[in-house]
């Protein structure tokens, strides 16, 4: 089970507290109806499910209440950050020194 | 020795671990005596009771090899009662009690006899993997004739056959340090972290802490014995109240982020357990940091007939004799190739047993070990092996020569001890995700790194002086180094790993006991191409027993390693996995048996229902009246008479598991259009309507009725399941997508009971119930909803109706729910109107071609699908499944379409779940159009009715469609969707 | 090759099984191939096997990052059925059954499928429904499923608990008696035998590291950590890794990959005769010929690639076979593992061709792919052989999360695989 930290609580609670929300940080257009089919499909369907860094969405379900974004590694499980939903995709640049 | 024929092989005064008071106990119904303390395998050898088992596949005889966790052999059924029976329980592990039962396995009639020992003599036929190259021929036998003969002659023990009445807890712990093994390194390290006042738990799989200190008489610590060093030790930890002292305990698992999970037996040493007591309970602790003090775990040695009872290491008979006061014989020959097992023959001839021979396999011995052996009268031949043993259902020779095949000799004896050394216990440590490391001059995999807080000591770690396992306690302690006297006999713990001597190859040199694997087993394996250990391991089964390989695993690999000619690093470690050791289910389940597996959900009304004998269905997590027979009705009989009563006078309905969210705020119309595929700006105060909502892929999600409160309150129902996953839903746009709206969500399904009343005299009930407002058709008409009093209670009042009668539902605070069913029933009874169930719900539902979602619906139903096209507000420039409606497929003609059906035969009702056809005459596989969804009968129209989802299903109106059945075709008419009062005039009533 | 059968097995016995040779040849890889398959599963071997045996293709590979079978092949519950619902699905897991009851024969290999009825027990009025509706559609395609009362579900699987008063009571159960479990090593094992046998490289220890592919697009080989092979075509049949695999190529997939757990009791005599699941109370079990009682966990709720899972996930898989089967209760785990699935959005496999000429995917089988193992095996030959799907698996494209023409066997029955 794994620990998570929830930037708004503050606070590291247990895993049974939270619901995984998937991939983060996918953007819902304003205009969807002017969306093509593909990029329906991509934004709906695709993942990139990489095996290391994944940016992922996590609910305190349990707990306050809110969404939030992690970084977590898919093999180590690690969680490298957590920041609070509409925080800025983190830059590969600051990704990078987090796996340090 | 005990001439009596009780306990003969006890030696009086001796064993650290036995206390004086005798207990009964019986094996295969024999009685015997033991004494306090004793295992069941060390109270068994006191007997002199050796044969204790049979093997997995051979049947052949076996007695007990070990003295711990790693036994393969020695497996029994112990049973309290026919509920309380327990199989495959190691012998070495589980104490003695007054009236313990213990039956031996696997056998047939009886563990002297075993007619499965047939096999034994067809080996040879039965080599790893042969089941892969016959039992193919004729295709149908292998699962009627070969596969029940395998199955019976496989397996242990048996499994229970009653439910167990055994209570087991669960707990949570968090901790600065987790120390798991409670031996020498384990207590060190406690009593340092102790002193700088961090929480501590440190825990041991055995009844006693002290590890292999309790085992070897010949360590001093400060001048005090192995076992006093120790007993001090707890004492002092014990009064500390930051340490936590859990004996009986295995770290069976590690798992993410530092959490180990411990499991504890309470009760299962006791003769009488008190009643209350849990059996086990399991721990999950989450450590701030975890020290592994496993120790490490003797190997066998490997070679022909190793596997007589009698055979067993030497480890363990040091431990029988100096933790029990056991002899293991009187004869004792010794084959190591490890220095520990002279401490073992040293130990056993200072009591005065014979030790005729230390068949030694290395060539270079210590010259202390040589001259102690001399001094005590011992024969030491080195470079030798041991070519075979003799005897039945117990050893009774030794046969053994030089590695080269000469001076080869014969010797009675009538027991053999043997040590090919030690191989640290790396199971939590890799289970932790780290990865062993090979050490090449020690011939030993230890631990490297670890991805977690965690480290590892002493034995485990691969450190065999005492003084050097001090120091890593201190050091992982962040303590100074201990200064201690230390006496210690034994210098190291490295040996042989693989099968000693070409012997090997010709008899049965086994590898595996439990699962009968033999070196030339993995000999041949690798012949046939398995060159990855865990192929060796999966075609063999070597490792894959109830000790999962703690004996067996790295001679396979050497072995196998040896044939491949490559290191044996480069022939891989098979993985190891949780638990680990075998760990009961009722541990991990603990509490959550019967009521407390899932609770049931009830409503404020349930209990009035249970009064008036409901029957109930179950709904999601709820109970759910189902209907309410009168005396002498089945549920068709009930089901029509409820319908029949709403439709001609009222009824009443428990509505209560509907889920409601409370939807508020300045923008909380905004947001319900983005939410609901419907619009909802024209909606005025005051009025309800029924909503849908689709995930972002077009199809239904959920549907209820709204009712709009004020400007900036929205009264939103859900489906019964539905609630949780469509408040998550909405709260996912709300703050990911939309996080600039005032809105907010409240779940209050929980908080309001919902009553139904519906049908002609539904006002005529409630009327005089209702304060502050007025109800009549004018001023309160279909799809109202209003703020009032309902018998004094603060309530919401919807006019709406799922029976397609004139109907109310209220809501009020869940606490008034049955006070205000109650008053509703006082005015309902004597108008004649009944209380009625879900199914008499679904009933006129269906009459009136209303929808359930997830019934009439899939999850591939779209709002068009449904005929729900007037629900969607097209003009709309963004709800949640606009996008995804648009998509090619679900614009298609002759999507499957919500329709209704008529049976040719009134009388006859379809099944839900047939499939229709338009043609059916077609060969199988047929060509499907569609299903029924909802079928039910009709007894207010005197016939059945049915929806269906049909491939353009509108456009087949009036036609004839097929519902082939397993012994029937049932003709039916397409139609529309309502049965029942097609112009709707009833709601308005 | 030598035969596998009674007679040779008793003259080797006789000479101590001397004579039996390697069962696949273990070679270094050629510089090229005509078609390499990615992954040494049972669906890649198989893919390898079909492709020579039926197609006449000779010059194959097949890259293994591991051990031959050493994934989901080797990790999973081995439950073999066919009941599904739709007309694609019941077409491709019926085609994979017929496969599975001839497979020990076609392969020379016993890989003991054990034809011992597959029981889904339905919990509720609409497990009920639901179970109905995939008998009927069943019967229409030819598939083999029917109804039992609570009391035949619990003569047919006597450790059954069908008290009305427990929390999910058994309302029924859907059973499909030619159903059942088979060995999954020997599944990998018999094809790697069979596919070597007729020329197929099975190249192990060899992790594929990159796709290499000609400026006008077409696949040309790939990268491996021993070194550049050739490829005219590449088939990526590697489960839980495909995402990243495909990455390699330029392609996302809608995929994710979740740890998934599975665990076995100790070994006790017969007392579990078939294999029965449930949805509503999540718990599938049977019990192996060695006497382990099999039982299939959940899935954890996030992505990883650890191959370990939960804690709290085992607990509850043993809660809801305790709430079914209560006598267990005493029983020991004896060990538990994890494999990584990938799963798709419509919970349906993609066995097709990709937008990038010569690269074909078979991925997307959850947490129940091992079932369908010959079949999918079988069309995903005819898919590369031919450049285009057989019938059976048309529909099982890429394109229909872009069309909509999903195959949603867990939203139309929310069954468990």
């Amino acid at each position: 089970m794994l620990v998570i930290h929830c930037p708004y609580c503050q606070a590291e609670r247990p895993e049974l507290e939270f619901a995984n929300a998937g991939e983060a940080h996918i953007v819902r257009p304003n205009n969807m109806s002017d969306m093509t089919d593909a990029e329906f499909e991509k934004m709906f369907f695709v993942r990139e499910n990489p095996k290391g860094v994944n940016l992922e969405r996590w609910r305190h379900i349990h707990g306050c209440g809110r969404f939030f974004n992690a970084i977590r590694h898919t093999v180590s499980d690690k969680f490298l950050k957590v920041y609070k939903a509409g925080a800025p995709r983190p830059s590969d640049a600051e990704i990078a020194e987090l796996m340090k | 020795m005990n001439p009596s024929g009780q306990q003969q092989f006890r030696l009086p005064g001796r064993g650290s671990r036995i206390g004086a008071k005798s207990v009964r106990f019986t094996f295969d119904n024999k009685p015997y005596e033991a004494l306090e303390g004793d295992t069941l395998a060390s109270a068994l050898l006191a007997n002199g009771v050796h044969l204790m088992g049979r093997s997995f596949k051979y049947h052949r005889p076996r007695g007990v090899l070990a003295a711990g966790v790693e036994e393969p052999n020695a497996l029994m059924q112990i049973s309290r009662d026919n509920a309380r029976t327990t199989p495959n329980v190691r012998a070495s592990v589980q104490e003695v009690y007054d009236g313990l039962q213990a039956q031996s396995q696997n056998r047939f009639p009886t563990l002297n006899f075993d007619i499965g020992g047939v096999n034994n003599l067809l080996s040879p036929f039965f080599a790893a993997g042969f089941y892969y190259k016959t039992f193919k021929w004729p295709a149908a036998a292998w699962d009627k004739i070969y596969e029940p003969f395998i199955r019976r002659a496989a397996g242990l023990g048996q499994a229970p056959t009653e439910d167990d009445p055994d209570r087991y807890s669960n707990r949570f712990a968090h901790c600065d340090v987790l120390i798991i093994g409670g031996g020498a390194a384990g207590l060190m390290a406690a009593k340092l972290a102790a002193k700088k006042k961090q929480t501590i738990i440190i825990c041991d799989e055995n009844p006693h802490f002290g590890g292999w200190l309790l085992s070897d008489t010949d360590i001093r610590i400060d001048g005090k014995a192995g076992p006093d060093w120790a007993a001090d030790t707890i004492t002092e930890l014990a009064a500390m109240n930051n340490v936590r002292l859990l004996n009986r305990t295995t770290g069976i698992g590690y798992f993410q982020q530092n959490m180990v999970v411990l499991n504890q037996r309470i009760t299962e040493h006791q003769s009488k357990p008190e009643s209350g007591d849990a059996r086990e309970r399991m721990w999950q602790v989450r450590a701030g940091k975890v020290i592994i003090a496993q120790g490490a775990i003797e190997r066998h040695m490997v070679f022909p007939d190793n596997d007589r009872p009698g055979i067993m290491q030497a480890s363990a008979a040091q431990s029988f004799l100096n933790k029990f006061g056991v002899a293991v014989g009187s004869q004792v020959a010794v084959y190591t190739a490890c220095d520990t097992a002279y401490a073992a023959a040293f130990d056993l001839a200072e009591e005065g047993i014979d030790i005729p021979i230390i068949v030694e396999h290395r060539t270079d011995i210590a010259d202390d070990l040589l001259a102690q052996a001399s001094e005590l009268g011992i024969r030491v031949i080195t470079g030798a092996v041991v070519e075979g043993t003799g005897g039945k259902l117990r050893i009774n020779s030794v046969t053994f020569a030089k590695q080269n095949g000469n001076d080869r000799e014969t010797i009675e004896v009538d027991a053999l001890i043997t040590s090919a050394g030690w191989t640290p216990s790396l199971h939590l440590y890799s289970q932790s995700r780290g990865k062993p490391q090979w050490d090449e001059d020690t011939q030993r995999f230890l631990p490297g790194e670890s991805p977690q807080e965690c480290v590892s000591i002493g034995a485990c770690n691969g450190t065999d002086d005492l003084s050097d396992i001090f120091a890593e306690a201190a050091k992982c302690t962040g303590s100074r180094a201990p200064r201690h006297a230390i006496e210690d006999d034994v210098s190291t713990m490295s040996g042989f790993i693989g099968a000693t001597g070409t012997s090997a190859d010709k008899g049965k040199a086994f590898v595996d006991f439990q699962n009968d694997v033999t070196a030339k087993d993995i000999a041949l394996a690798v012949r046939e191409g398995m060159h990855s250990i865990e192929h060796v391991k999966r075609y063999t089964t070597n490792g894959m027993a109830t000790d999962q390989g703690k004996l067996s695993n790295m001679h396979g690999l050497a072995i196998a390693s040896k044939l491949l000619k490559k290191p044996i690093p480069a022939v891989g470690l098979t993985t190891f996995r949780a638990p680990y050791t075998p760990t009961t289910f009722g541990s991990f389940v603990g509490h959550s048996r019967g009521r407390l597996f899932d609770p049931i959900r009830q409503t404020p009304i349930h209990d009035w229902a249970v009064e008036n004998g409901a029957e109930f269905e179950p709904v999601s997590q709820w109970r759910r009246a189902w209907y309410f027979p009168r005396s002498g009705e089945d549920m068709h009989q009930a089901v029509d008479r409820e319908c029949q009563t709403v439709r001609s006078v009222a009824g009443v309905f428990d509505a209560s598991t509907l889920g409601k969210i409370e939807v508020v705020g300045p923008d909380a119309a905004a947001f319900m259009n983005i939410i609901y595929t419907n619009g909802w700006d024209k909606l005025k105060p005051g009025r309800a309507k029924y909503g849908i909502m689709c995930r972002e892929d077009g199809f239904i999600y959920d549907d209820g009725v709204v009712g709009k409160l004020s400007n900036n309150r929205f009264h939103v129902t859900t489906t019964t399941g539905g609630a949780p996953r469509v408040l998550n839903h909405m709260e996912d746009f709300l703050q990911t997508e939309f996080p600039d709206m005032r809105v907010w969500l409240t779940s209050t399904s929980e908080q309001w009971a919902t009553i139904a009343v519906q049908g002609p005299k539904a006002r005529q009930i409630i009327e005089p119930l209702i304060t502050g407002v007025t109800i009549s058709n004018e001023k309160f008409p279909h799809m109202s909803v209003v703020e009032c009093n309902v018998c004094g209670v603060p309530a919401r009042l919807f006019r709406i109706s799922f029976t397609g009668e004139l109907g109310f539902e209220i809501n009020v605070p869940a606490d008034y729910g049955r006070a205000v069913w109650e008053a509703v029933w006082e005015r309902a009874e004597p108008l004649g109107a009944c209380v009625y169930g879900t199914e008499a719900m679904h009933v006129m539902r269906a009459e009136k071609g209303y929808i359930i979602v997830g019934q009439d619906t899939d999850g591939t139903v779209t709002p068009y699908d449904a005929g729900l096209s007037w629900a969607i507000a097209k003009a709309k420039p963004d709800f949640v499944g606009k996008r995804g409606l648009q998509r090619p497929d679900l614009m298609a003609q002759g999507r499957r379409q919500l329709v209704g059906l008529a049976t040719k035969d009134p009388s006859k009702v379809l099944e839900e779940g047939a499939q229709i056809v338009a043609d059916p005459t077609c060969p199988v596989p047929m060509k499907m159009i569609g299903f029924v969804t909802s079928s039910y009968w009709s007894g207010t129209l005197g016939k059945s009715v049915a929806l269906a989802l049909i491939e353009d299903g509108t456009n087949l109106i009036g036609k004839s469609l097929y519902a082939p059945m397993a012994d029937e075709v049932i003709e039916v008419e397409v139609t529309g969707t309502v049965f029942y009062d097609t112009k709707g005039e009833r709601l308005h009533g | 090759m030598r035969n596998f059968n009674a007679l040779n097995l008793a003259r080797e016995a006789l000479r101590g099984h001397k004579g039996w040779g390697q069962q696949w040849r273990n070679p270094e890889p050629k510089k090229s191939y005509d078609v390499i398959i990615v992954g040494a599963g049972g669906h890649g071997l198989g893919t390898a096997y079909y492709l020579a045996k039926e197609h006449g293709v000779e010059n194959i590979a097949v890259l293994e990052k591991g051990w031959l079978g050493g994934g989901n092949t080797g990790r999973n519950t081995t439950i073999i059925r066919s009941n599904y619902l739709y007309d694609e699905s019941a077409g491709l897991y019926n085609h994979a059954l017929k496969l599975w009851e001839n497979l020990s024969q076609e392969l020379n290999y016993n890989v003991m499928f054990s034809q011992r009825g597959v029981m889904m027990l339905a919990h509720n009025v609409h497990d009920v429904q639901s179970a109905q509706r995939h008998i009927h559609a069943n019967r229409l395609n030819g598939v083999d499923n029917e109804w039992l009362t609570p009391q035949q579900a619990k003569d047919y699987c006597p450790p059954l608990n069908i008290s009305k008063s427990s929390r999910y009571p058994v309302m029924g159960a859907a059973l499909q008696r030619r159903g059942g479990v088979a060995r999954h090593d020997a599944v990998a094992w018999g094809y790697a035998r069979q596919a070597s046998a007729m020329g197929v490289d099975i190249i192990q220890n060899c992790e594929v590291t990159g796709i290499n592919r000609a400026t006008s697009g077409e696949v040309t080989g790939v990268e491996t950590t021993k070194g550049p092979i050739g490829a005219k075509q590449v088939g990526v049949v590697a489960a839980g890794h495909t995402s990243v695999l495909m990455e390699m190529a330029g392609v996302q997939m809608p995929l994710e990959s979740y740890p998934l757990q599975a665990l076995v009791s100790e070994p006790v005599k017969p007392v579990f005769p078939c294999v029965a699941m449930s949805n509503a109370v999540h718990a599938y079990i049977s019990q192996s010929d060695k006497g382990e009682l099999v039982i299939g966990a959940g899935t954890d709720s996030y992505l990883s690639y650890s191959q370990t899972g939960s804690m709290h996930i085992l607990q509850h898989t043993l809660d809801a076979i305790i709430e079914l089967y209560p006598m267990f209760n005493r029983m020991k785990m004896l060990r538990t593992w994890g494999g990584i699935v990938d799963v798709t959005p419509d919970r349906s496999p993609i066995l097709a061709k990709t937008p990038v000429k010569g690269l074909y995917v078979n991925c997307g089988w959850g947490t129940g792919g091992f079932k369908a193992t010959p079949g999918s095996a079988n069309v995903f030959a005819h898919t590369i052989a031919k450049d285009e799907p057989h019938s059976i698996n048309a529909g099982f494209t890429l394109e229909r999360f872009r069309n909509g023409r999903l195959i949603d066997e867990a939203a139309a029955a929310a069954v468990a695989h």
